[in-house]
């Protein structure tokens, strides 16, 4: 059955699955899209029980650090519902769905690895990695948000504020009561402090396993096409190397369609070192935030992938919103927001005019992909920005608090 | 001195025939191993609208034999080069411009299925040369024929403008690769490299009628260069190579005379002669060419529509067109008696085609000779159809996606159908059908639909065989070879198949991109259905090398429409924009976020403090000056000196740092 399974979804990467389904006719036709809105159901039920534990970390560690007040405050939304809504009311999703695009179940494998992660299922999360990076090669980058799951556990604010606490805790609790009630909270705390490499070993151990698994299968299967190295030649090269000029929503295409042969090499390696260039500092900085990473590193691999398409948008959207509370107070959100929906008017009317009419030019609609970068690029910056100002504040009530209990 | 001089004369006579021995031996040996022989053609044939149809046929023999080493005497040295160098078993090469009208100038005959040839550039060719071998040699073969015939048949060169068909072109082909250049423009530049391979060049024979304008002023031309080889001994130890370079022009005849016809009655037929078709006449053979020969063939049409005439005219006593003698008919009058009349033999039909001989050596004897050919009656006709009119066609509009169509028309042809039909409602009429797309054009074999009289049919009922490889991008074209069954009383059938359309770099596009990318023609062929004509005498037509073609057993062939495909382009002038601009972007992207994740908390703050804790090194170091001057001790030396000597230390160490990683470098770099 998972052979079965597998080989499907090895057709999938061929994308043969669609020649089957258009050959035999409607009913294999409504058999593909069905599996395509079960995918994004699952996504988005995966999403939801994501972020209710999210959300309960989230509420536990604002309550080991006294902030309770806090969050009563600011008025807590369930972030897990509103991402799941979110993913699947996107328009993006549907359109998605609708088009017969694979996205869902790349999103899918994505989603399954990040979920594996956060409810602490090594093999589910090591299965969903090998499988999405198998797709799509990017979510590759997705390894360091996982591990960081698996040893930190899920988000939660900085560690510095718990050490300080404990710290402050274990120095001036002096009634066995007042003892044992830290000791319930403290718990997640040391969770939090020590990093658990049995877990990550354990990932690792899978991911090798899975991997294993996969490409015996994949040579199995792809045996009589020139084996495994034609299979990667053709998969991964085809996605390195950006053989296809057809337009999309991203800018590669036409950066690549129009650039001078002599400079192809130089810029395939400059655009592809960029997803990788940014990967370290990030998770230096977040690395107590891994599923906000992960949405961090889904977005620029958005950006910068050679094939993009607004499935992974769909994606990307619907696991920020697992983090309503923390980017309550980001910038321009009002701006992105028309953004989007300017970009997503305009780019059909664009590609129809130039496409379809013959009265438009590349250039008007290479414009909306690059207003469409752009705004993905503000959206990094400014929700980035607004998690570190987030962990700052709450860094600062801490202290605040620290020093009234001192005085 | 007479005693003196008889040895010297029957030296002489020694020498003499001794040199005439040899010659006489060496002819001898010559005929034996097959000589190398030209001969020139002109087959000319009136048209049913109004045209004329100019065949120029010349035919250079020589035998494939390594005593004649590089030397030949007819045979052209660079082609001769070109076979010995690339193994070349069978080759053609043929350049057209316009387009064969299969429905006026006929289908179903000889000259329609050897001579009727794509527009541009058609290049095939087998060689006899090991699998892995054949690519190189195709390779320089295309090269070496670009800088022969000044064409740029080099773009054939790239794997994505060759293919190697495996069936549908030919039955047995054995290493063969097929390349055609639909956009290539043929002019004159490609005709006299063509003509200078003739021995005789344009200078003298038939091919002096070659006036560059009027052929280029013509509806059709084609210009063909074959080479083949022949057994020329039974047993097939002497083969010999032949080069047959042909010419087929369609020409309109000036016909001033017709406006003053009533344009009520049937109109009559343009007259026309050598002279005012070409503008020039023959004044002379070509010495070296065995034979030189005109010929006027009057199709099957013409000979029906004539007998019908002469039926009604027979009590006048008139000579019949049949008769050798005759000079002048109800129909038509030749400015010259012809030498014989050719009749084909046919046993199915009552009709047949004439041919009238006229040997250009004896009618050049007295003065040039010109042809002429005058109408006296209106005459209608009409050709030997195909069995299937086939035409090819676009679907769909934008640019992203297509579909091709290839549809086949039933035409009722004189021969096969009607004649098939007999055979009962079981018969099926093979349609071979071989297609080369282009990579840019992505064709999704899968959708393959087709229609028999209107209605869609499995795909499985129609082909009986189908070979398909897909296209890869900028690697191979996508080529479609298959036959297909359709029954003999079909009206019409078509097969559809859709497309999507490629994107490409702007250094791919052509010049024009805007026109438009050419798919090459499908090739149709008919392979249960073969175009020959019978003449009676048989050591006639073994002379004749236009009659031996035609009496070749060659299954009939047809090329479709070129179809032009617009592709979408992007501005080819803003490379540097788009390059500048998409970089300022991601430049952008990488410098906020490093910015904001650079940023700490009170950061500026923080620095502002420590800037007025420690003054800074200037200020520093103005107080120093200023302590010295005045002659007073440095307050603060001892804090400042140690830190100065700290910041030192540190810099060193860097340098030092710096250093040893650079002589690293440049050590292991050597």
């Amino acid at each position: 059955m998972v052979l079965l399974c597998y080989c499907w979804f090895s057709d999938l990467l061929l994308s043969k699955a669609f020649l089957a389904c258009r050959i035999e006719g409607q009913p294999e036709h409504l058999l593909c899209s069905l599996l395509l809105v079960i995918a994004d159901i699952v996504s988005a039920l995966l999403i939801r029980s994501t972020g209710q534990s999210l959300h309960k970390s989230y509420v536990q560690h604002l309550e080991a650090l006294d902030l309770f007040k806090f969050s009563e405050e600011s008025g807590m939304l369930p972030s897990g519902d509103i991402a799941a809504l979110v993913y699947l009311w996107n328009p993006f999703t549907i359109v998605a769905c609708v088009g017969l695009s694979t996205s869902p179940i790349e999103n899918l494998a994505i989603l399954l690895a990040l979920y594996g992660a956060c409810k602490g299922l090594v093999p589910l999360a090591a299965f969903g990695w090998v499988l999405a990076t198998h797709m799509s090669l990017y979510p590759a980058i997705l390894i360091i948000p996982i591990i960081l799951f698996l040893g930190y556990g899920p988000d939660a604010p900085p560690r510095k504020l718990f050490l300080q606490r404990s710290y402050r805790k274990c120095g001036t609790s002096s009634s066995s009561d007042q003892y044992r009630k830290t000791e319930d909270v403290t718990d997640p705390l040391e969770l939090r402090i020590n990093f658990s490499w049995r877990r990550v070993m354990q990932f690792l151990l899978w991911t090798f396993i899975w991997g294993i698994y996969f490409l015996l299968l994949c040579d199995i299967s792809v045996k009589q096409y020139g084996g495994l190295s034609e299979m990667f030649k053709r998969t991964y090269g085809f996605i390195l190397t950006v053989k296809d000029l057809s337009p999309n929503i991203g800018v590669l295409w036409y950066f690549f369609a129009e650039v001078f042969n002599f400079f192809r090499d130089f810029f395939l390696i400059v655009f592809h070192v960029n997803i990788l260039f940014m990967i370290l500092p990030l998770a230096i900085r977040l690395k107590h935030r891994p599923g906000f990473l992960a949405f961090v590193y889904l977005a620029i691999s958005s950006m910068f992938k050679s094939y993009p398409s607004i499935g992974d948008s769909a994606l990307y959207l619907g696991v920020v919103a697992l983090f309503v509370n923390e980017l309550a107070d980001m910038n321009f959100s009002f701006f992105l927001f028309c953004g989007y929906v300017g970009v997503s008017l305009l780019s059909p009317v664009m590609h129809n005019l130039w496409i379809w009419r013959g009265t438009g030019n590349a250039n008007f609609y290479f414009a909306t992909a690059m207003a469409y970068a752009c705004l993905q690029i503000v959206l990094v910056v400014e929700s980035v920005s607004a998690m570190l100002n987030h962990d700052r504040k709450l860094r600062k009530i801490t202290t605040a608090q620290l020093a009234d209990g001192k005085s | 001195m007479v005693l003196r001089s008889r040895p010297i004369f029957s030296l002489l006579l020694l020498f003499l025939s001794s040199y005439g021995f040899s010659t006489a031996f060496a002819s001898g040996s010559a005929i034996e191993g097959g000589e190398e022989d030209f001969s020139e053609e002109l087959l000319l044939k009136p048209l049913p609208d109004r045209k004329v149809l100019a065949h120029f046929h010349f035919e250079t023999r020589a035998p494939r034999t390594p005593s004649y080493g590089r030397h030949h005497h007819l045979f052209p040295k660079a082609i001769a080069q070109l076979v010995k160098k690339f193994h070349i078993q069978e080759m053609e090469l043929s350049f057209t411009q316009g387009r064969w009208n299969y429905e006026s100038w006929g289908g179903f005959e000889p000259i329609a299925s050897s001579n009727a040839k794509p527009p541009g550039v058609e290049l095939w060719a087998v060689f006899d040369v090991p699998p892995d071998d054949v690519d190189a040699s195709w390779k320089n073969l295309t090269h070496s024929i670009s800088g022969l015939f000044c064409a740029s048949i080099n773009f054939l060169e790239s794997s994505t403008a060759y293919a190697a068909p495996k069936w549908s072109f030919r039955p047995d082909p054995g290493s063969l690769r097929y390349g055609t250049l639909p956009r290539e423009a043929v002019c004159t530049e490609n005709l006299t490299p063509w003509l200078k391979l003739l021995p005789c060049r344009d200078k003298a024979g038939i091919s002096l009628l070659m006036d560059r304008p009027s052929i280029y002023r013509g509806f059709y031309h084609s210009q063909r260069l074959r080479l083949r080889s022949a057994k020329t001994s039974s047993d097939g130890t002497h083969s010999s190579i032949i080069l047959e370079q042909t010419l087929t022009v369609v020409l309109h005849p000036d016909s001033q005379k017709m406006s003053t016809v009533n344009s009520r009655e049937p109109t009559l037929q343009p007259s026309w002669s050598m002279s005012s078709l070409f503008g020039k006449k023959i004044s002379g053979t070509c010495v070296l060419a065995k034979s030189s020969t005109v010929y006027l063939q009057l199709d099957w049409g013409v000979v029906r529509e004539l007998k019908n005439l002469e039926n009604g005219n027979q009590v006048l006593g008139v000579a019949s067109i049949m008769e050798e003698s005759f000079v002048s008919n109800p129909a038509f009058v030749l400015s010259d008696k012809p030498d014989k009349v050719i009749r084909e033999v046919d046993s199915r039909s009552e009709e047949s085609a004439i041919l009238y001989e006229f040997s250009v050596r004896k009618h050049s004897d007295l003065g040039p000779f010109d042809l002429g050919f005058t109408w006296k009656t209106p005459v209608v006709w009409s050709c030997p159809q195909l069995p299937l009119r086939v035409s090819r066609f676009l679907m769909g509009s934008g640019n992203e996606r297509g579909a091709i169509a290839i549809s086949f028309r039933s035409a009722r042809a004189r021969e096969g159908l009607t004649h098939a039909k007999s055979m009962g409602e079981s018969c099926k009429v093979d349609v071979n059908v071989f297609q080369v797309v282009p990579w840019y054009i992505k064709v999704y074999f899968h959708t393959m639909k087709v229609f028999v009289d209107g209605k869609p049919l499995a795909v499985s009922d129609i082909i009986e065989k189908i070979h398909v490889s897909p296209s890869e991008d900028k690697v191979s074209p996508g080529v479609l070879e298959m036959i297909l069954k359709l029954p003999c009383t079909v009206d019409s059938a078509a097969f559809t198949l859709e497309f999507d359309k490629g994107f490409l770099h702007i250094d791919e596009y052509p010049p024009d991109a805007n026109q438009g990318f050419d798919i090459p023609p499908a090739v149709i062929t008919f392979p249960t259905f073969h175009v020959n004509m019978h003449f009676g005498e048989d050591n006639l037509s073994k002379k004749s090398a236009v009659l031996s073609r035609f009496q070749e057993n060659i299954p009939v062939r047809s090329y479709t429409e070129v179809l032009l495909v617009p592709l979408t382009t992007p501005d080819f002038s803003m490379p540097y924009n788009v390059i500048t601009i998409t970089c300022t972007v991601f430049a952008l992207y990488f410098g906020s976020l490093l910015n904001v994740l650079r940023r700490r908390v009170n950061e500026e703050e923080r620095f502002l403090k420590s800037k007025g804790k420690r003054p800074s090194a200037l200020s520093r170091l103005l107080s120093k000056l200023s302590a010295k001057l005045g002659g007073k001790r440095v307050v603060a030396s001892q804090s400042s000196a140690r830190s100065s000597s700290f910041i030192s230390l540190k810099l060193i160490l860097k340098i030092i740092l710096v250093a040893g990683i650079a002589i690293a470098w440049q050590y292991f770099s050597e």
